[in-house]
C-alpha cells in the first residue's frame, strides 16, 4: 500500500528541493533592494508555515490510509465514529493562530511599503520622483525635476529610494520590476504609487504583468542602477545633449505598437497628465485617423505586410 | 462583412479545426438519418425534461469541453515549451488562453457539477424530479447554446482575446474591435440564464421537495454543498448578467460604463467581475467538497465525521465568498486598509477549508478504506489540493502578492485547487454515480491507469509553475527568451500537460471498452456500499419517477439504516399508486435556438438577427404561459410492471 503513494512523497520531496535549495537562484528570492528583500523575507516566513501545515497533513493522511485500509482484521473498525470535539477544537484553533501569525507581519508590510524605504546605510533620503506612463506596448518615464523623460528604460541612483508615480494612457497595465519589488497597477485617469530602491549597482528587467493585448509581451523596460554621481552626471548631459520631446513625435508615441528605447531632454507632462487626462492617447489616434481594426478583418491582414504598422492597427487613407 | 471577415482564415489550425467540425457534423447526420434515430433524439433527449437525462446531457457537453479547453491547453504547453516558438504568433495565443479560461469555467467546470447534481440530488433526497422540470430544460438548453455560440467564435468571426477576466479597457471597442468580444458578452449571458435558473430550481427542489423524515440536518453532505451552491449562484449571477450587460451596452451602443472615454470607470468592471468572480470559485468548489464527503465516508465504511462542522464550514465559505473578491486585484493601489482587511478575510476563509480537510482524514480513521477509484480521486484531491490551499493563504497575504500577482505563482495556485478540487471531484462523482446513469461501472483498472497518469501528469506540469512564478515569468505571455533561464521548467511543464491529455484519452477509452465490456448492474446499489437514498432504488438505472413509493427517512444514512434493520429497498405492492409526471417538451430546446439567433445576431451587430431572435424568444414565452399541459399519471399497472412485482 505503502508502495501506491510513492509518487508523492517523490513529489514532496522535489517541492521542498526547488523551494529550500535553490532560493538564490529565482529572482523573486534573490532582492536587490529593500522593498523586494521585505517581500522576500515575508514569503520565506509564510512558506515555513505551510511547510509545517503539509507535513502535518501528509503525515496524518499517510498513517491513515496505511492503518485503516481494508483488511482482514478489522479491531480497529467503527463504522459509527463520528465526530470528537477536542480534535475539532484543535485544528480550529490551530490554523487561527497560524493566521494571526500570518496576519501581523503581512499587515504591517502593507503599510511599510507604501512607504519610502529607509537606505541601507539607514540615513532617510528625499525619494527620486520619476512619472511612468504605460501606452500599448510601451513604458514612457519622466523626471519633472530633472525635465528629461526616457522610453523604455530608466537610470536610478542606487541607495535612494524612487517613487514611481503611475499611470497609463490607455489599457490597465502592471508596473513590475521583480528583483526590486512588488507590482502596482497602472491606470489610466489615475495615479497610484510605489516605492522602489536598489541596494546595488545593475541592470534589473522590468515590464508590464497585467495582460493588455497583442504587444504585452514585449511591453518591457531595463532599470539601470547606478551610483548617485553617474546619475546626476547622466541626468546633467541628458538635460544638455538628448533632442527635445515634440508634441508630433509624442502623439506617434500614443499609437499601438512597440518603441526602442528613447532619450529626450524634455517631458510630455506639460501637455498632458494621464493621470486627470483618461482618453488623450484613443483621442490622438483618432485624430492621426488611426482606426482600431479586428484582428481578424481584411484590412487588420493587410496590415501583416511589412510596410505598415504590424499591430492590427492601420492608417485609414 | 466580407467573407474573409465573417470565416477566419490564414491558419492551417483554424482550417484543420473547419475540416474535423465538417467532418463530425456529417457524420453525426448520418448516423441519426442511416440508423433512423432522429426520432428518438428528439423523444428521448432534445425534449426531455427528465433530471437524468439533462444530467447526462450536461455531463456530456462538459467532457466534449473539457476536451476543447483540453486543447488549448495544449496548444499553449506547445507554444511555452520552448522559448522564443513561433508555433503560435500573440494574438492566436490570446485567443487561446482567453477560450480555454472561460470554457473551462463556465462550459466545464460548471455543467459538469451541475449534471452530476442534476442527476444524483433529487434521487438522493427522495423526489420524483426537480421541482420545475421545464425549467430544468430551459437551463440545460441556454446553457448548451452559449456554450455553442462561443464556441463557434473560433472558425466564425475570430474568439475573444481579452482574457477571461476581459478587463476594460482593453475588453472595450477601441482596444478590442471586432466581434470577438461580443461572443464572450452574448455566450456568457445566454449561458449564465440557464445557470441563474439551476440555481433557483434546485434551491426550491432541496428545500421543498426532500422525502418525509429527511430534515435539514439528516441530508447527505453533496446535497448540502448543493444547497449553499445554490444560494451563492442566485446571489452571485446576477452581478454577472448585470456587469455583461453594461459592457455590452458599452460596446454595442456606445454607453460609457468602462470605458477610456466618457469617463468610464474601469476599475467598476474588475470589481463587479470579482464579486462574482470570487464566489463563483466556491460554485464550482462546494459540490466538489460534498461529492468527495459521500465519496470518502461511502468508501470508509464509515459515517462523515464532523458532519454539522463541515456544514457550517460550508455556509462561512459561502458567507465569506462574497467578502474577499478584493483580493484578486491587491495591487490596484486601493490603500493599506483596504488591502489589510481583504487579506484577513481571505486567511480566515482558510480555516473552514482546514476543517473540512481534517474532517476527511478522520472519516477515514477508524474505517475500512477500499481503493476504488472514486476513492482513489478522493485521496489524491487531499493530497493535491492541500497545496492549493497553502499556495491560496500565501497569496492572500498582500504585500507579498505583489511579487505572485500575474504570474505562473498564481497560475498553478488556482489549477491546484480547481483541477484538484473541481475536475478530480468531477471524475470521483462520474465515475461513482456512473453505475446510476448507466447501469453499469467504468472499467477499474482502466480507470486506475487514468488517475496514475493524470495525477502524475498533474503535477508534473504544474509544480514547475509555482517556481517559474517565483523567478518572475509573468501569466499570459506568449513566448519568452532563452535568456530568461524559463526554457527547462516550460518544457517540463509542457510534459505534464500532455500526460494530462494521454490521461483524457485513456478515459475516453474506458467509456468505449466499459460500454462494451463491463458487467452490467443488477441492484441499485452498485457499489455494494451505498448510503444514501441514490443506492435505494430498485434497478440499477432508476426508472423516470425514480422510486415506485417515496421512501421515508429515519437516519442520517438512510440506507445503512435499512440495511441494519434488515428492510427491503422493493416496495409494497400495496402501496403502489398512480404517479403524477411531468410531460416532455420542445419548447426549452426552440426557445434556446432562438437565444442562439439572437446572440449571433448581436455579435456581428447585425441588429435585424438580434431582433428577430428575441422576438422568437418572447414568442416561446407565450406559448409555456398558455400551455395548459397538466402532465401524465403513470398507473399502477405501469409501476407494477417496472417494478416487476407479482400480486
Amino acid at each position: 500500500m505503502f508502495k501506491r503513494f510513492k509518487p508523492f512523497f517523490a513529489l514532496g520531496l522535489l517541492l521542498s528541493v526547488f523551494f529550500l535549495g535553490g532560493c538564490s537562484n529565482y529572482i523573486v528570492l534573490d532582492p536587490k533592494g529593500p522593498v523586494a528583500a521585505q517581500q522576500k523575507d515575508l514569503i520565506l516566513y509564510s512558506i515555513g508555515f505551510m511547510a509545517l501545515i503539509c507535513v502535518v497533513v501528509y503525515v496524518l493522511f499517510t498513517v491513515i490510509v496505511i492503518k485503516y485500509r481494508d483488511r482482514k482484521n478489522d479491531d480497529n473498525f467503527e463504522p459509527d465514529h463520528h465526530g470528537s470535539k477536542k480534535l475539532e477544537t484543535i485544528w480550529t484553533v490551530i490554523p487561527i493562530l497560524i493566521i494571526i501569525a500570518l496576519a501581523i507581519p503581512t499587515v504591517t508590510s502593507i503599510y511599510d511599503l507604501e512607504k519610502a524605504p529607509v537606505s541601507a546605510s539607514g540615513e532617510k533620503k528625499e525619494p527620486l520622483v520619476i512619472t511612468a506612463t504605460a501606452v500599448d506596448w510601451k513604458w514612457i518615464f519622466s523626471y519633472p525635476e530633472q525635465g528629461i523623460e526616457t522610453v523604455n528604460y530608466i537610470n536610478i541612483p542606487k541607495d535612494r529610494p524612487v517613487q514611481f508615480k503611475l499611470t497609463s494612457a490607455d489599457s490597465m497595465s502592471s508596473f513590475w520590476v521583480p528583483a526590486l519589488g512588488g507590482q502596482k497597477y497602472a491606470m489610466p485617469g489615475m495615479e497610484t504609487k510605489l516605492y522602489l530602491q536598489a541596494d546595488h549597482t545593475g541592470t534589473f528587467s522590468g515590464r508590464n504583468s497585467n495582460f493588455n493585448g497583442e504587444g504585452f509581451t514585449h511591453q518591457i523596460f531595463d532599470v539601470h542602477s547606478v551610483s548617485q554621481s553617474d546619475f546626476d552626471k547622466w541626468a546633467k548631459d541628458t538635460k544638455s545633449k538628448a533632442p527635445k520631446l515634440s508634441k508630433k513625435q509624442y502623439d506617434q508615441l500614443m499609437l499601438q505598437g512597440e518603441a526602442k528605447k528613447m532619450t529626450f531632454s524634455s517631458t510630455h507632462l506639460k501637455w498632458v497628465d494621464h493621470a486627470k487626462d483618461r482618453d488623450y492617447a484613443v483621442k490622438t489616434r483618432e485624430r492621426l485617423g488611426v482606426v482600431p481594426q479586428n484582428p481578424h478583418g481584411s484590412k487588420a491582414k493587410d496590415a501583416n505586410n511589412p510596410e505598415q504598422d504590424s499591430h492590427g492597427v492601420s492608417h485609414s487613407h | 462583412m466580407k467573407w474573409d471577415e465573417f470565416f477566419v482564415t490564414g491558419d492551417p489550425l483554424i482550417y484543420g479545426a473547419d475540416v474535423s467540425i465538417g467532418l463530425t457534423v456529417i457524420g453525426i447526420l448520418f448516423y441519426l438519418t442511416y440508423f433512423k434515430k432522429w426520432q428518438w433524439l428528439w423523444r428521448e433527449w432534445l425534449t426531455t425534461v427528465d433530471h437524468k437525462k439533462l444530467g447526462i446531457m450536461y455531463i456530456a457537453s462538459a467532457v466534449l469541453m473539457l476536451f476543447r479547453g483540453g486543447v488549448d491547453a495544449l496548444l499553449m504547453r506547445v507554444q511555452l515549451a520552448t522559448p522564443d516558438s513561433k508555433f503560435l504568433d500573440a494574438q492566436h495565443y490570446n485567443e487561446i488562453f482567453t477560450t480555454h479560461g472561460t470554457i473551462m469555467i463556465i462550459f466545464m467546470a460548471m455543467p459538469f457539477l451541475i449534471g452530476l447534481i442534476n442527476v444524483v440530488i433529487p434521487l438522493q433526497i427522495g423526489a420524483r424530479d426537480v421541482a420545475f422540470p421545464y425549467l430544468n430544460a430551459v437551463s440545460f438548453w441556454t446553457f448548451f447554446i452559449g456554450a455553442m455560440l462561443f464556441n463557434i467564435s473560433f472558425v466564425i468571426g475570430g474568439s475573444p482575446s481579452a482574457g477571461w477576466t476581459s478587463y476594460m479597457p482593453l475588453a472595450g471597442n477601441e482596444l478590442s474591435p471586432g466581434p470577438g468580444q461580443n461572443y464572450y458578452l452574448l455566450g456568457l449571458q445566454i449561458a449564465g440564464i440557464g445557470t441563474l435558473l439551476t440555481g433557483i430550481n434546485f434551491l426550491v427542489t432541496i428545500l421543498k421537495m426532500r422525502a418525509p423524515g429527511m430534515t435539514l440536518f439528516k441530508m447527505p453532505m453533496f446535497t448540502w454543498s448543493a444547497l449553499i451552491t445554490m444560494i451563492i449562484i442566485v446571489f452571485a449571477f446576477p452581478i454577472l448578467t448585470v456587469a455583461l450587460a453594461l459592457m455590452t451596452f458599452d460596446r454595442l451602443f456606445g454607453a460609457h460604463f468602462f470605458t477610456l472615454q466618457g469617463a468610464g470607470m474601469d476599475m467598476l468592471w474588475a470589481n463587479l467581475f470579482w464579486l462574482w468572480g470570487h464566489p463563483e470559485v466556491y460554485i464550482v468548489v462546494l459540490p466538489a467538497f460534498g461529492m468527495f464527503s459521500e465519496i470518502i465516508s461511502t468508501f470508509s465504511r464509515k459515517v462523515l465525521f464532523g458532519y454539522k462542522a463541515m456544514v457550517w464550514a460550508m455556509v462561512i465559505i459561502a458567507g465569506y465568498s462574497f467578502l474577499v473578491w478584493v483580493h484578486h486585484f491587491f495591487t490596484m493601489g486601493q490603500g493599506e486598509l483596504v488591502n489589510s482587511v481583504f487579506s484577513i478575510t481571505t486567511m480566515i476563509i482558510g480555516i473552514p477549508t482546514g476543517i473540512k480537510i481534517f474532517n476527511w482524514l478522520f472519516t477515514m480513521y477508524k474505517g475500512k478504506i477500499s481503493f476504488t477509484t472514486p476513492m482513489l480521486w478522493s485521496l489524491g484531491f487531499i493530497v493535491n489540493f492541500v497545496i492549493g490551499g497553502v499556495t491560496g493563504v500565501m497569496l492572500a497575504m498582500a504585500a507579498a502578492d505583489y511579487q505572485y500577482h500575474n504570474t505562473y505563482f498564481l497560475v498553478a495556485h488556482f489549477h491546484y485547487v480547481l483541477i484538484a478540487g473541481t475536475v478530480f471531484s468531477c471524475f470521483a462523482g462520474l465515475i461513482f454515480w456512473y453505475p446510476k446513469m448507466f447501469g453499469y461501472k467504468l472499467n477499474e483498472a482502466i480507470g486506475k491507469w487514468v488517475f496514475w497518469v493524470f495525477n502524475i501528469g498533474f503535477n508534473v506540469c504544474f509544480i514547475p509553475q509555482f517556481i517559474l512564478g517565483l523567478d518572475g515569468m509573468p501569466r499570459r505571455v506568449y513566448t519568452y527568451s532563452a535568456a530568461s533561464g524559463w526554457g527547462g521548467l516550460n518544457m517540463l511543464s509542457t510534459v505534464g500537460g500532455f500526460l494530462m491529455g494521454i490521461a483524457f484519452l485513456i478515459l475516453a477509452y474506458n467509456f468505449y471498452y466499459s460500454f462494451r465490456y463491463s458487467e452490467r448492474e443488477n441492484t441499485g446499489d452498485s457499489w455494494g456500499l451505498g448510503r444514501t437514498l441514490e443506492w435505494a432504488t430498485t434497478s440499477a438505472v432508476p426508472p423516470h419517477y425514480n422510486f415506485a413509493v417515496t421512501p421515508t427517512v429515519t437516519a442520517m444514512d438512510p440506507l445503512i439504516q435499512m440495511k441494519r434493520d434488515k428492510q427491503d429497498v422493493k416496495p409494497k405492492i400495496e402501496d403502489i399508486k398512480k404517479i403524477h409526471m411531468p410531460d416532455n417538451s420542445g419548447v426549452p430546446f426552440f426557445m434556446a435556438s432562438f437565444f442562439f439567433v439572437a446572440g449571433f445576431g448581436l455579435v456581428f451587430e447585425w441588429y435585424w438577427m438580434g431582433i428577430v431572435g428575441l422576438i422568437g424568444v418572447f414568442i416561446t414565452l407565450i406559448i409555456r404561459s398558455f400551455d395548459k399541459n397538466e402532465g401524465y399519471y403513470v398507473s399502477e399497472e405501469e409501476i407494477k410492471e417496472t417494478e416487476r412485482l407479482t400480486v
